[in-house]
């Protein structure tokens, strides 16, 4: 299969994943996003040489991944290929900061080797995060809840929109693609030439598509909001999953656990 | 390049999110106005538009390697400044959440990095001025090239000055900047010719199209200057920072390298090659990050470290197994209550 439509089922999990019911599910999307936020402004406030005391957030993602039947290979697959940006600026701190940082029985580990290592756990903790946000909220009910809080109604609506039209849209060019490939010879990659038609055809396709939907919906009486039927309310539930996390965080921030339970173990 | 949430620091974090989010309150206020039309679903799906073309590879020419389109300066010549800025955004946004490219906090760094420079820079004050009327094919290859070098050489540069001042990556801003300036300008290369001969596909398919949606308001020589006059202080403003901790920075890194003969050298070769490559990045006349003082001080704090980290594995291991029988557990509960 090409690359194009791996990506695309990639995608799609992702979407057919938020349409789960379960308890975390059926949460104000608001109190997902918050939690989130909190979250990840916690991970990211330590600093550079933290790595210990950032281990007991994995809970969060553990927790949330179970308790939402979410599949944990898969996150980690998609976590996995985050990494590579921040592991290319991240390799070089072992290179070039070797002052004596820790020491792990015999092994004696730099300041850049544990700087290191907490860059790679801050990747994975806040993209993880992020993906069981999206996992258990969905996009249309994220840009809701952006909306309830402030965010201006007309990024709202351009979100709702991208995101209703990127698998029309990419099914359109996996087509293209599927019959340039066909065509082809040994499936080689489009030189710039043929790449301009393509995406160009494809452009034609999208703007001819923009001005039907654009008639269809004044036809129907849009005038530049959309409406939904669908209401929010913070029951006691987002209330108690909220302060809930937020202490746990600020236990986990404040309080080096790995090295309270080390002092109650030895 | 997309900036990533690890090498951030909340302060930079929020800066970034501050920024992004009054340009974006700005362009919904300037978009407003215009809503009714077209405007709406054609924003939206070009949006779509973006992210399928970002699936795309085409290969590039003499390399061997491939390469996609990143879209903000098509978008921009489409939908016009404010509405290819917020077009972008909301891909990004979407992106953060389904690729997590970059993740939550970093994203406000992203849309700032690769749209704002774009959109709001590049196009307005580059592209649209020198694209007049009807250009020759050549005349547009070339200004859509020169756009998007200048747009994505200040982006990433601001990928830069973000992690540089964020102070988690070791790596000195100028070493970083000698890495990062000239691959994005190969990517501006192929970007700027992808996007042109996307354009000229378009004048030529449907000769009626025009690529100006803002053309009765020509941008006005007044607005150019602020324009510069804004990017010059940002820039000015970002190379200040940088300097001011640029004289501590150099003493703690000759410190550091002298201090780094009192132990042990490890003889092996890639010890060697190590070091020389860290000799030389440290004696660049260059600037060093560490001086935002946290984690210096953090370091200094504790003269001997070890002691306190290496008690910290035997707890981590624990918290780890802890961690994990939490998860497995509200797995299984939920099983439970399945049958």
């Amino acid at each position: 299969m090409s690359h194009i439509e791996t990506s695309y089922l990639d995608f799609g999990r992702l979407e057919a994943l938020s349409r789960g019911d379960s308890f975390l599910h059926r949460l104000d999307p608001r109190t997902k996003v918050l939690t989130t936020v909190f979250f990840v402004l916690a991970v990211i406030s330590f600093d550079a040489y933290t790595v210990s005391a950032l281990l007991p957030f994995l809970l969060y993602p553990a927790v949330l991944s179970g308790w939402g039947g979410l599949p944990v290979g898969y996150l980690l697959k998609r976590v996995s290929l985050v990494m590579p940006f921040a592991l290319m600026v991240g390799l070089f701190n072992p290179l070039l900061d070797r002052d004596p940082g820790a020491t792990l029985g015999p092994l004696e580990l730099s300041g850049g080797w544990l700087s290191f290592a907490s860059i790679l756990l801050r990747v994975f903790l806040a993209s993880s995060a992020a993906f069981i946000l999206i996992a258990l909220t969905g996009m249309p009910d994220i840009a809701l809840a952006l909306e309830r809080m402030k965010v201006p109604r007309i990024f709202v609506v351009q979100i709702l929109f991208v995101y209703r039209y990127i698998f029309v849209l990419t099914e359109e060019a996996v087509r293209m693609m599927r019959a340039y490939t066909l065509r082809s010879v040994h499936g080689r990659r489009p030189g710039l030439g043929i790449y301009a038609q393509i995406v160009g055809h494809l452009l034609l396709r999208t703007l001819d598509r923009a001005r039907r939907i654009y008639l269809a919906m004044v036809s129907r009486g849009f005038d530049g909001e959309v409406h939904t039927l669908r209401t929010f309310h913070l029951g006691l539930r987002d209330v108690i999953f909220l302060v809930g996390w937020v202490s746990v965080f600020s236990l986990f921030r404040y309080q080096n656990i790995p090295a309270w339970i080390e002092r109650m173990a030895g | 390049m997309h900036m990533s949430d690890a090498l951030l620091s909340p302060q930079v974090g929020l800066t970034m999110w501050t920024v992004t989010a009054s340009s974006i309150a700005l362009a919904s206020r300037r978009l407003r106005k215009k809503a009714e039309g077209l405007n709406v679903p054609l924003m939206g799906v070009a949006g779509a538009f973006i992210f399928a073309v970002q699936m795309i590879n085409f290969s590039i020419p003499g390399t061997g390697s491939s390469g996609h389109l990143g879209g903000g300066l098509l978008l921009a010549i489409l939908l016009g400044p404010w509405g290819g800025f917020l077009t972008l955004a909301s891909v990004l946004t979407i992106q953060a959440l389904f690729f997590a490219d970059g993740g939550l906090l970093a994203l406000g760094s992203n849309i700032f990095n690769l749209g704002f420079f774009t959109c709001l820079v590049a196009y307005p004050l580059v592209y649209r001025p020198l694209i007049s009327g009807n250009p020759s094919p050549r005349r547009l290859y070339g200004t859509s090239v020169l756009a998007c070098i200048i747009g994505l050489q200040l982006g990433s540069l601001g990928v830069v000055l973000q992690t540089a001042l964020s102070g988690m990556a070791e790596l000195p801003a100028g070493a970083f900047a000698l890495l990062m300036q000239p691959i994005h300008f190969c990517i501006a290369l192929v970007e700027g010719v992808a996007t042109g001969f996307v354009i000229q596909f378009l004048r030529t398919a449907v000769p009626a199209w025009t690529d100006d949606p803002e053309a009765s308001r020509p941008i006005s020589s007044g607005r150019v200057l602020v324009g510069l006059f804004l990017v010059s202080l940002l820039i000015a403003g970002g190379l200040s920072l940088v300097a001011s901790a640029s004289p501590d920075g150099l003493e703690w890194a000759i410190q550091r390298t002298a201090g780094k003969e009192e132990l042990p050298s490890p003889a092996g070769p890639v010890h060697q090659i190590a070091g020389r490559i860290q000799e030389w990045l440290s004696f660049m006349p260059d600037y060093e990050f560490r001086a935002s003082g946290q984690a210096e001080t953090g370091k200094t704090e504790n003269p001997s470290p070890s002691g306190k980290a290496a008690s910290g594995i035997t707890g981590s291991l624990i918290t780890l197994v802890l961690v994990l029988l939490a998860g497995l557990s509200f797995r299984f509960r939920r099983k439970g209550v399945q049958r």
